[in-house]
């Protein structure tokens, strides 16, 4: 399994600056890939702006979108965005599409929720289908979602599955539903499973802050992906090991405290 | 710190106990409406892996309970006249007052406060004055329904109707009575608790219970009838009655059991179907584990409420998912009526998928030794006879015999042959398109010409040289055909080089997917003579079984379903239209098909989305294919449309359907669904869910598993033979 990290382009407050060191100083240490989140309606950086700034600084770390939100955006403007970062990272990106979780996301982008599952199947259709957009066939795709229907529009349009986080049962739970789907749609092999958890190593009470902030819209659940936050060398190993044994084949770790010792402690940790 | 509970059940005085336990300087009350001897129903049971942890958390109650335990290794099943027994299990069980008993004392020995005859009418009042107000209050919750819209309350019946009696016939195991009647089976769930009493659980589906005027008795009635009902396995004993009223058993769920100062504990928070006799157990580890996460956050009760809710939501969601299981299948009993003994016994045992093949092999390998040497041979039992597990029980049909249940099966024909050497008993090719046209991608091979027939039947040779049978599943891609190959994904259409599309409606399928031309005479007269030839070519190549594909949205099942097929002729409209076209094409197989070889259709019988074909059709269209010759349904479902919303890839995920086809079309099923462990495979074979199971593991794995799960003496005798 190989361990990646996240920019912390969803926590508030981070400036360019912060995002570009972070890309830069990630690239030189242990972390095979380098991931956004999305949120529209939150203080953040978009994740394709993001992903092209850290694309100037790295040479070496995959980019990957852990997820963006398809329906959000135009599918035009969404593959152009997509093979223009894939274009300018020398074709380093992996592009991973949900629906995601939030209705004001929606409402502030002025688009339908109702459909968007539909909506994101299209977006796939057309990525898989287009080289005449520029996206070259091997451009590798990832998606996300709990739902029958989201296995199934991984299995058929994606190469894996990128996992919305939580423990490593909850996540081989998913990843079993992931391989019944690819199985389900004759696809040959295996999908790729992805997954991805939080960190803060040292400033536990600002990443929690942080977490049930932006998790605010699922109510009480926000407490518990809180307390579920990584916060010692000891809980990230397990939990590197849990995903390791569940099958996860690559594994991203997202900062919830946008501090550069965040990243060198994780680097400590992982390498 | 002051803590007030409300309902001294066990949850609620345990958690008293071990809260007042850890810091006497702790201020505990319970708080309960009922007398302190009031309490309904009879004995709880338990299983001995809770035993453990009560022991441990309170060796006091522990000590007290188990010296008054009923305990008993066995199982007793009543059925059709037969009792079959199953031993090695580890069943206790306590009359539920008696608990009780034990849990007040200690509590006041303790000192914790115990105030009965207390009703609760201020639920804010009472959390108020206490730093964690605890709601054990049942399944009535009133703390819970005080916060319903907070804690995402959701209450909903589930399973049969029940009637919870004692009698004082003193059982000596954990007995099953399945009991048939003019409206319909009843069953029994009946365990002794002490050494007078037993709790006898009667139950039944609503319709039978109607039927049996049950809806119309009173409690005496109701008692008078059942006792007539089991006079002989009462053997002259009485049932007692205590409050015992029919009710339906209540599914309780919460998204969260705790808000600021306020947490739930046991049935408040959370039921689990009486069928699986985990209530109490569940309750008494809540209390456990909500005590122990307040001895870890002494000065932080939130996070103390938040650790109990993490630590015991998913334990809790296991247990819920296989008491729904098992709640589910004695509401549907009926329908394995015509089963014999040892499979019905079997599938009883392993109905919530907690016990399967290889676990009761541990705990009772002379039931799974019966079970294995009935399978084969459908009732002929040799005293000593050692037969292997079922999923290496050679299999019959016509002509063809499948030298055990596993199926595997590829889209490349090279792979055929390793896949037969990896030990399977039957492999398919498949897809394979009966004309070009019929492709899904220009990957897929096809039966169509004289030059394709010989490359097959070499093929074939290698498989049957590796002792294995081969079957071609013919296809014709119809709406989803013209694609590019699965390695790019599915649905994907082909940019260059494509053909036209046809289906029974112009309906694209996909997105980007062209817009298929709907089929006519012409067509539908080729389309069938195509499937003939290719099963006359099939036949010719020596391949043992022919399946026809009316699966996965692909031509024939894009017929069947309403939400591809909108005909207005005698092809659609009703699924006697819709399935008119599908059956032709079948009959023009059969005649090119040898009598003495298998023919199989590989079905969709449920598409999973609202407008498309539902399961009662499914099955329906199952029988009328038996009739035309089909003797075996190949069981899929789902992808008729691409975004269908009941799509559920949980492990397993066709076997419930396989299952249903089985027991209602009584056609013998081969099923898969990402089952990839032979002791999945083996649990439902022997449950007589399915009769062949298409493994899906990787193929290096393959052999090993099946000769670890073989057992060494028939992986010898497979290399003998």
């Amino acid at each position: 399994m190989r361990v990646g990290i996240g920019l912390p382009n969803t926590i508030p407050g981070v400036d360019g600056p912060v995002l570009v060191d972070w890309a830069r100083r990630a690239d030189a240490g242990p972390f095979s890939t380098l991931a956004v989140l999305d949120r529209l309606a939150y203080d953040s950086i978009e994740p394709f702006a993001a992903l092209a700034a850290a694309a100037g600084v790295t040479k070496r770390a995959g980019l990957a979108t852990m997820i963006a939100i398809g329906p959000l955006r135009n599918t035009a403007l969404l593959v152009k965005q997509a093979v223009s970062v894939d274009a300018l990272s020398g074709r380093r990106l992996t592009l991973g599409l949900a629906v995601g979780a939030r209705l004001d996301d929606y409402e502030t982008a002025g688009v339908e929720h109702r459909g968007r599952g539909a909506r994101l199947s299209e977006q796939l259709a057309t990525l898989r289908d287009g080289d005449d957009l520029g996206v070259r066939p091997n451009l590798r795709l990832l998606v996300g979602g709990m739902t029958g229907p989201a296995f199934a529009r991984m299995a058929r349009y994606a190469d894996g599955y990128a996992h919305n986080g939580g423990p490593p049962r909850a996540f081989a739970r998913a990843a079993d539903s992931a391989r019944a789907a690819w199985s389900d749609l004759g696809r040959p092999g295996r999908p790729v499973l992805w997954g991805q958890g939080y960190f803060a190593l040292g400033d536990e009470e600002a990443g929690a802050t942080y977490l049930r902030d932006y998790y605010a819209f699922t109510g009480p659940f926000a407490e518990k992906i809180a307390a579920g936050n990584l916060t010692s060398a000891r809980a990230i190993r397990d939990f590197v090991r849990g995903y390791a044994e569940a099958g996860c084949d690559e594994l991203i770790l997202f900062p919830t405290v946008a501090d550069l010792e965040q990243l060198d402690r994780l680097a400590e940790v992982v390498s | 710190m002051r803590v007030r509970i409300v309902g001294a059940g066990p949850a609620g005085l345990y958690l008293a106990v071990l809260l007042k336990k850890a810091d006497p300087s702790h201020d505990v009350e319970v708080v309960e409406r009922n007398l302190p001897d009031a309490t309904f129903g009879w004995g709880v049971v338990f299983s001995e892996g809770t035993l453990g942890e009560l022991r441990d958390a309170d060796p006091e109650t522990h000590v007290e309970i188990t010296d008054t335990f009923a305990r008993w290794p066995t199982v007793d099943i009543r059925y059709r006249g037969r009792l079959l027994r199953s031993r090695g299990h580890a069943f206790s069980a306590i009359g539920r007052r008696r608990l009780l008993q034990i849990m007040q004392r200690r509590a006041l020995g303790l000192g914790v406060g115990l105030r009965f005859e207390t009703e609760v009418s201020d639920v804010n009042g009472l959390a108020a004055e206490a730093d964690l107000l605890v709601g054990a209050d049942g399944v009535n919750s009133l703390v819970r329904r005080t916060y319903a819209a907070e804690f995402g309350e959701q209450v909903a019946p589930q399973g049969c109707k029940y009637v919870w009696f004692g009698t004082d016939l003193v059982l000596d195991a954990f007995t099953f009575i399945f009991k048939r009647t003019d409206a319909g089976i009843v069953q029994v769930h009946a365990y002794p608790f002490d050494e007078r009493t037993s709790t006898w659980i009667v139950e039944c589906p609503e319709t039978t219970w109607r039927g049996l005027g049950f809806d119309a008795m009173n409690e005496g009635e109701s008692l008078a009838a059942c006792e007539a009902l089991f006079a002989d396995e009462l053997r002259g004993h009485h049932l007692l009655s205590n409050r015992s009223l029919w009710t339906s058993f209540p599914l309780v769920r919460n998204d969260t059991w705790h808000r600021p100062g306020i947490v739930l504990l046991g049935d408040a928070a959370h039921t689990a179907h009486f069928s699986i006799g985990s209530g109490t157990k569940l309750a008494m580890e809540d209390a456990i584990a909500l005590s122990q996460a307040l001895v870890r956050h002494p000065r932080d009760i939130e996070r103390a409420l938040l650790d109990y809710e993490l630590e015991r939501q998913p334990v809790i969601e296991r247990f819920q998912q296989a008491a729904g299981e098992s709640a589910a299948y004695f509401t549907r009993v009926e329908r394995y009526a015509h089963m014999d003994p040892m499979p019905f016994a079997f599938n009883l045992l392993t109905r919530s998928g907690r016990v399967t093949h290889a676990n009761l092999a541990q705990r009772d390998p002379q039931f799974v030794r019966v079970l294995d040497a009935w399978f084969p041979g459908g009732g002929l039992l040799e005293p000593g006879a050692v037969a292997p597990p079922p999923l290496f029980a050679p299999w019959k049909a016509g002509a063809v015999e499948l030298r055990n249940r596993v199926v595997r099966a590829s889209a490349e024909p090279d792979r055929l042959p390793a896949l037969a050497r990896s030990g399977a008993g039957l492999v398919v090719a498949g897809p394979v398109a009966v004309t070009l046209d019929a492709r899904i991608s220009p990957d897929t091979p096809t039966l169509d010409d004289d030059a394709s027939a010989a490359a097959w039947a070499a093929l074939v040779d290698d498989v049957h040289a590796a002792r294995a049978a081969a079957a071609v599943s013919l296809t014709h891609a119809g709406r989803r055909g013209s694609t590019r190959p699965p390695t790019h994904g599915a649905d994907v259409p082909l940019r260059d080089g494509g053909w036209p599309l046809v289906a029974p409606s112009p309906i694209a399928y996909a997105p980007r997917m062209p817009v298929p031309r709907a089929m006519d005479a012409g067509d539908m007269a080729r389309v069938g003579q195509a499937f003939a030839a290719a099963a006359r070519r099939a036949a010719g190549a020596g391949f043992d079984m022919l399946e026809v594909d009316m699966g996965h949205g692909y031509l024939l099942a894009s017929f069947l379903s309403p939400a591809s097929n909108r005909r207005e002729d005698e092809y659609g409209g009703e699924l006697v239209g819709r399935l008119r076209f599908p059956l032709e094409v079948l009959d023009a197989v059969r005649q090119g098909w040898p009598e003495d070889r298998p023919l199989a259709v590989r079905l969709n019988v449920m598409d999973g989305t609202r407008r498309g074909l539902q399961l009662g059709e499914g099955i329906a269209i199952a029988g009328d294919l038996a009739e035309h010759g089909c003797g075996l349904i190949h069981v899929v479902a789902g992808q008729t449309v691409p975004e269908a919303a009941q799509a559920d890839y949980r492990r397993g995920f066709l076997t419930p359907l396989a299952d249903r086809v089985r027991a209602e079309a009584r056609v013998p099923t081969l099923v898969g669904g990402y089952i990839t462990t032979p002791d999945e495979a083996n649990t439902l074979l022997g449950a007589g869910r399915a009769d062949l199971c298409l493994l899906d593991v990787p193929d290096t794995d393959l052999e090993r598993e099946l000769v670890a799960a073989a057992g060494e003496e028939v992986a010898a005798a497979m290399a003998v033979a």
